[in-house]
């Protein structure tokens, strides 16, 4: 063992030593690895083999082939990726998703902060619990639920809709068949759903504003409009941008399993979104290469949307996502 | 005069504005209520009234009969369903905090390596073919486990966890250390009793998912008696009947479609709305912690 003494009586640090330290970290922190063991192991099965397994789309597997098939076949490039990219269908659901989570985006969000605004000017303070527990229901119940209640709502022969349209003497409209209404319906149940929940951010930041901001405007003789305009939502405005930049992140996830429960094809050409194209083509035509190639340029997408709006917020206010 | 102005404007802004909150609150419930009132509608009164009911003449408890009494199907999707929200919830919570608290050790050799590696999991996923051919190859489907075992940790739901540990004052461990505790004494005697909060907000996430997942169960599961009650009231609410023995044993007048779709729907839900009111204040909480960042 060659131990060279520079500074006094210490032991110098050589690479062996170092290692050694290292290793009797380990052995220090032994019950935490033991602990964190099956978490990790999960994320390598359930996240990294199909992290791996995307390398299907740049071969030609079918799901009758063996697994061993994903190895031994060979290498087709960029092939599915080129015919996603020419495919008529490029465009329609590009364009599909866009817009429906654009919709989303454009009429949820101002829909929440104006309710925030909203619940804000009230007094009463059990009547705003009242108003923001019912407001908060929709968002604890299944997508499969939602559906159905637009199913039903909708219904051409029992529901609500149809009910006032027959009584102002119209005839029953197959809204959810209808390309004309259905993206309409997708935005107006989102923000049904979405609007109550939406609120709790901007209310915890509506409490943090100087009282005394309001008690000098009182005396200038602002009203309460003109105190929620020049006091509230400058007050909030940081919640506003930095919720805002968020969700251009998830810009490319429009709604998959609403999308899929209540569209058809007669209503494709509005409706169909990357996820319910890639579900058709994987699990429907069982086209395994193509549909993954397709889920692969959605998620690089994604990626750089998230990481871009991340840096900006980042840039902004010092505070990102993580 | 002039006093007096901007009380009375005050006033008229006070009850427009709870005006507009008690119409909107209205809209939020009357899809349930049109739902429930539909669900107890009977066949003879939707021949006799037609189209759509807002409030029934008398409640006819046909479809609820059909459902809970005439079948068993709907009494399977909720074992399903209940297997899955509290073994799955249990294990969830169980994985979740024994990573989330060796990841908040600052003192762990390779911990940030490690992070990095679940944080990459939140960016990047695999897609829905490669996740089915592993569910597949590691022979999951139509197993009761395949709804538990891929989504036992939520990466998000993990580092809302990890910020919790790291919340804890270092001291604690410290003079238990000196006492003599060693790190599972520590962990289960003293950081467990702390973080109950953590882990009833943490827990009901991972519950409500379970209780709405719809979609895993959809792709995975063939067999009738493994399906849990949301893929059961998704088929109940495509076709508007019961695909069970039921179908076999005639029943004079069944309700109307209509009917038995919004009995199922009220049959699924109800539980989520009962303790809704009582759970709802841990997941403002938890939303709270996952937007202020660790």
């Amino acid at each position: 063992m060659a131990t060279t003494n520079t500074a006094g009586a210490k032991p110098a640090a050589g690479p062996g030593a170092a290692r050694r330290k290292l290793w009797s970290a380990i052995k220090l922190h032994r019950f935490y690895y033991y602990l964190i063991l099956p978490g990790m192991l999960y994320f390598i099965i359930f996240d990294y083999i199909p992290m791996f397994g995307v390398i299907i789309a740049f071969k030609d597997i079918s799901p009758f082939e063996g697994v061993s098939a994903i190895f031994t076949s060979e290498w087709v490039g960029f092939k599915h990726f080129i015919r996603f990219w020419n495919s008529y269908y490029f465009w329609n659901v590009m364009r599909n998703t866009l817009l429906i989570s654009g919709y989303k985006l454009l009429f949820g969000f101002p829909a929440a902060l104006l309710l925030a605004l909203l619940l804000n000017e009230v007094k009463h303070t059990g009547f705003k619990r009242i108003v923001q527990t019912i407001s908060y229901l929709p968002h604890f119940i299944s997508t499969v639920v939602v559906a159905g209640l637009v199913m039903m709502v909708l219904s051409t022969d029992s529901g609500m809709i149809n009910a006032i349209v027959v009584a102002f003497g119209g005839e029953p409209v197959h809204f959810l068949g209808d390309p004309a209404y259905f993206r309409s319906i997708l935005v107006l149940s989102h923000v049904w759903q979405t609007v109550g929940w939406g609120t709790i951010l901007y209310l915890a930041a509506m409490t943090g504003i100087d009282p005394g901001l309001y008690e000098a405007a009182k005396i200038d003789g602002a009203s309460r409009l003109r105190q929620a305009w020049h006091i509230t939502l400058p007050g909030i405005t940081p919640v506003i941008a930095i919720l805002l930049i968020l969700s251009i992140g998830g810009l490319l996830n429009a709604g998959f399993e609403k999308v899929l429960l209540l569209y058809s094809p007669s209503v494709y050409s509005v409706a169909d979104i990357i996820d319910t194209y890639v579900y058709r083509e994987g699990l429907n035509k069982l086209n395994y290469s193509f549909a993954t190639a397709v889920g692969v340029f959605k998620n690089i997408l994604a990626m750089i949307l998230i990481l871009g709006a991340n840096y900006v917020a980042k840039k902004m206010n010092q505070t990102g996502i993580w | 005069m002039s006093a007096m102005k901007p009380a009375a404007s005050e006033r008229v802004f006070d009850v427009g504005n709870i005006v507009l909150l008690c119409v909107l609150s209205l809209m939020f419930l009357i899809p349930f209520l049109a739902v429930i009132a539909t669900s107890f509608i009977s066949a003879e009164e939707a021949m006799r009234r037609g189209a759509f009911i807002l409030i029934p003449e008398k409640l006819d408890f046909g479809a609820y009969d059909m459902l809970l009494n005439r079948g068993m199907i709907i009494y399977n999707a909720y074992k399903v369903t209940l297997f899955r929200v509290t073994v799955g919830t249990c294990l969830n919570l169980l994985l979740t905090a024994t990573l989330a608290y060796g990841l908040a050790r600052r003192t762990l050799p390779g911990r940030n390596g490690l992070v990095l590696i679940i944080f990459l999991t939140m960016i990047f996923h695999g897609g829905l073919i490669p996740n089915y051919m592993l569910i597949d190859k590691l022979g999951l489907k139509d197993t009761l486990w395949v709804l538990i075992f891929p989504g036992l940790i939520s990466a998000w739901n993990l580092f809302i966890m990890r910020n919790f540990f790291l919340t804890l004052p270092e001291e604690l461990e410290e003079s238990a250390i000196i006492d003599g505790a060693s790190p599972p004494v520590i962990l289960w005697k003293i950081v467990v009793p702390l973080s109950m909060p953590a882990f009833a907000t943490i827990g009901l996430f991972y519950a409500v998912h379970h209780w709405n997942d719809w979609f895993s169960a959809s792709i995975y599961i063939n067999d009738q008696s493994k399906m849990p009650i949301q893929v059961v009231m998704r088929n109940i609410l495509l076709s508007g009947l019961l695909q069970d023995e039921t179908q076999v044993e005639l029943i004079r007048d069944p309700p109307p479609a209509a009917t038995l779709k919004s009995a199922v729907v009220v049959v699924s839900t109800l539980p989520i709305l009962f303790v809704y009111p009582f759970i709802q204040k841990y997941f403002v909480k938890g939303m709270m912690v996952g937007s202020i960042k660790g």
